[in-house]
């Protein structure tokens, strides 16, 4: 569905059912220089079991318009807008590396908006590598190349995708290249490399929260993902062995199963 | 010590190791080092819920054989990797493949630009099959690069072709006539049988849609059926209204629009939900297992290939019986610089050669190689010959004959991997007996 934000149309895939506003909203926010794609092996079942699912493409991205945000509050406080734009006064956030920054900032800022919170392969800070920045912001396809390798673990180098005839990198690679580099990943990583508050904003949540890890995680290392859950009252812990930081792709039944017991245990769904 | 910073490189997996490994994790397979032949039409639902999600798409996974498979899937996720593609759907053989796509792209109403220069199956498939189903065809000689864009209509939904024509070795200027389909905002559709990822990664010239008849060289073995359609996930369907199949609400999947869930690989996915649902040319788990047996050794074969059909280049064009001899690998072949440009890694195996003497020369020498096998095919290890206008191309009349380049005395020759010298020796016994064509059918 489209919506417009601050005067931008957004772009929200509803996972295949009509928006209904009767049903208690999940948002979905993706990772650096990526779009809403990356999360239709969860989106399509919460949208068919009682939830609005809202998977965005953040400004700038994907089928979004307007230009890229370039801080993480800002993205922080537009995921806040988008909550007030659909007409809910509430939401589940759920992010995946970047996203994870932008949905902890979301979460200690708006704390009686954000019902429960899920962050997948996140960390309190991801500081980027000096080249792999100056790449992206040179809008240089290389930096893509450099982030699919570095974000696929083992299901991504050799294959084995869960959906039966698709092939993780290649997929991934061309969703980072659907838009201009320098104008959706450069500006992402250097969001990331800018950000310093996630730890404090972690200390502030105190919303049911679930952390989903991979032990092989380049992107953000396990060791981030276990620091910022600490710092977060009551967080679940679930790790993914043998998995890299795609893992709502690369183990997309798994997490989909972790997700769907936290979400509907902390936020059910509208019963039919 | 050096102070010199190392560079940052991707350290993803390259062709070869590909070959042998992409789609497929042992230890997810019970460990099995080989891929395991999962010979079942059907997998067991968790319970109603997990049937549910997997009709509705919500998950990945397998429902029915027709559908899906794991064995096929490990096939596709391969020839995907090596093409360079977001996704891939295995069939049946290389014709369902090209039929599939073109369901997944036409509905009635629509046209297509294609080229002359094809397999015979092919071009009875365009010019007669689809227009049964409503959609009409304009072919265009495939080194008539303006000839493509004077031929997009209002209603043209891609332009199709084989990068080097059957059987007469002619070559699209892919990049060209990519940027003529794309400045008309329709996809470019290749059939890269002859070359393989290996000689050819045609997306990376443009190409949007690929197509092999898997049963040639990427099998080699000639023992297998087996056809597949690789997606380069470029191609913007949501960039005009000429697609309402892909982008709008399909009422199949409760309005599911493909291209914005599955973007990159909405063409497959709706190629599978709907056209393997509906028309279910499925490939056998079989057959995928057979076809990856070749894909393994595909570089090392092409290699081969490549080279030994560059030493019959030489022969047949300093042989007294030749009459003409056409493979790009030759330097007076009118496209030699275009290859050089496509075709880095070898310029394939295909060669086309007139006989002197005509028809009748021409099947004497056929009638009698010994080596060399005649049948219907092509990309086999073994080398193989065959008359075109008396055999893959004899349902076409004179005219449709000459509008594809072929003439009486063409024969095509798919040089295989035997010794070349061994190749040669058997060429001089079919030579032989085509100088003495009237002895030779009297025998």
């Amino acid at each position: 569905m489209k919506f417009k934000v601050n005067g931008h149309e957004v772009f929200a895939s509803t996972g295949g059912r009509p928006f209904d506003k009767k049903k208690p909203l999940i948002i979905f926010v993706h990772g650096s220089g990526l779009t809403h794609m990356t999360w239709v092996l969860q989106t399509r079942y919460f949208a068919f079991h009682g939830y609005n699912s809202l998977a965005v493409d953040l400004p700038g991205h994907g089928l979004s318009s307007g230009k890229s945000l370039k801080s993480i509050e800002e993205m922080a406080d537009w995921v806040s807008d988008v909550i007030d734009a659909v007409g809910h006064k509430e939401a589940s956030l759920v992010g995946h590396s970047q996203g994870c920054l932008v949905t902890v900032e979301c979460t200690s800022r708006y704390p009686n908006k954000i019902k429960t919170l899920s962050l997948m392969g996140g960390a309190g800070a991801i500081p980027m590598n000096p080249e792999l920045l100056s790449l992206a912001e040179n809008n240089d396809p290389k930096a893509v190349d450099l982030m699919m390798d570095w974000a696929h673990g083992p299901a991504g180098h050799f294959g084995g995708h869960p959906v039966p005839g698709l092939y993780h990198i290649n997929t991934g690679t061309m969703l980072a290249k659907s838009r201009t580099i320098q104008n959706t990943l450069g500006v992402d990583f250097r969001a990331c490399n800018n950000y310093k508050n996630g730890f404090e904003a972690a200390k502030k949540i105190k919303c049911p929260t679930l952390s989903i890890l991979a032990t092989d995680d380049k992107m953000c290392p396990i060791k981030e993902g276990k620091k910022l859950a600490s710092l977060i009252d009551g967080s679940q812990v679930d790790i993914i062995d043998n998995c890299g930081h795609m893992m709502l792709l690369e183990e997309a039944d798994r997490v989909l199963t972790v997700l769907k017991k936290f979400i509907t245990t902390n936020y059910p769904p509208l019963s039919s | 010590m050096s102070d010199k910073k190392k560079e940052l490189k991707p350290n993803t997996y390259k062709f070869d190791t590909l070959s042998l490994h992409a789609g497929y994790q042992p230890h997810k397979n019970a460990g099995s080092r080989q891929v395991p032949i999962y010979q079942t039409t059907s997998y067991l639902f968790d319970d109603v819920d997990h049937a549910a999600a997997l009709f509705n798409l919500e998950r990945g996974g397998h429902i029915y054989s027709r559908i899906s498979n794991p064995t096929v899937g490990v096939l596709e996720e391969r020839v995907a990797s090596l093409e360079g593609g977001t996704a891939a759907l295995a069939t049946s053989s290389g014709m369902s493949a090209i039929f599939l796509t073109v369901m997944t792209l036409c509905e009635a109403g629509d046209h297509l630009v294609v080229s002359s220069q094809l397999y015979g199956g092919t071009v009875n498939l365009f010019r007669l099959t689809l227009p049964k189903f409503g959609i009409k065809c304009t072919f265009v000689k495939p080194r008539d690069t303006e000839g493509f864009k004077k031929a997009i209509q209002k209603n043209t939904k891609g332009i199709f072709g084989e990068l080097v024509g059957n059987p007469g070795n002619e070559i699209m200027n892919m990049p060209e006539i990519a940027k003529i389909a794309h400045d008309a905002g329709i996809p470019l559709m290749v059939d890269a049988t002859y070359q393989t990822p290996y000689l050819c990664k045609p997306f990376e010239h443009g190409a949007d849609i690929v197509i092999h008849s898997l049963t040639k060289w990427m099998a080699g073995h000639g023992s297998s059926m087996a056809g597949i359609l690789v997606e380069g996930g470029k191609f913007d369907w949501m960039q005009n209204d000429k697609f309402p199949t892909m982008t709008k609400p399909y009422d199949g999947y409760h309005g599911l629009s493909f291209a914005e869930e599955f973007g990159p690989t909405a063409f497959t996915m709706k190629a599978r939900a709907e056209g393997m649902r509906d028309f279910g040319p499925c490939l056998s788990p079989q057959n995928a297992w057979n076809v990856l047996q070749g894909i393994e050794t595909l570089s090392v074969r092409m290699k081969k290939h490549c080279s030994n059909a560059e030493e019959m280049v030489k022969y047949l064009s300093n042989h007294e019986s030749v009459a003409w001899v056409s493979h790009p690998s030759a330097p007076n072949h009118p496209d030699a610089e275009l290859a050089n440009k496509l075709l880095p890694n070898g310029k394939g195996s295909m060669i086309a050669f007139g006989i002197k003497g005509g028809k009748d020369a021409g099947v004497a020498f056929i009638n009698n190689v010994k080596l060399a096998s005649h049948l219907a095919n092509v990309g086999d290890t073994r080398t193989l010959v065959i008359h075109p206008a008396s055999g893959t191309h004899s349902q076409m009349d004179e005219a449709t004959l000459k509008f594809a380049g072929l003439s009486h005395d063409m024969i095509r020759l798919s040089v295989g991997i035997e010794d070349i010298d061994d190749i040669k020796n058997d060429f001089e016994i079919g030579f032989r007996a085509a100088r003495k064509p009237r002895l030779v059918s009297n025998q």
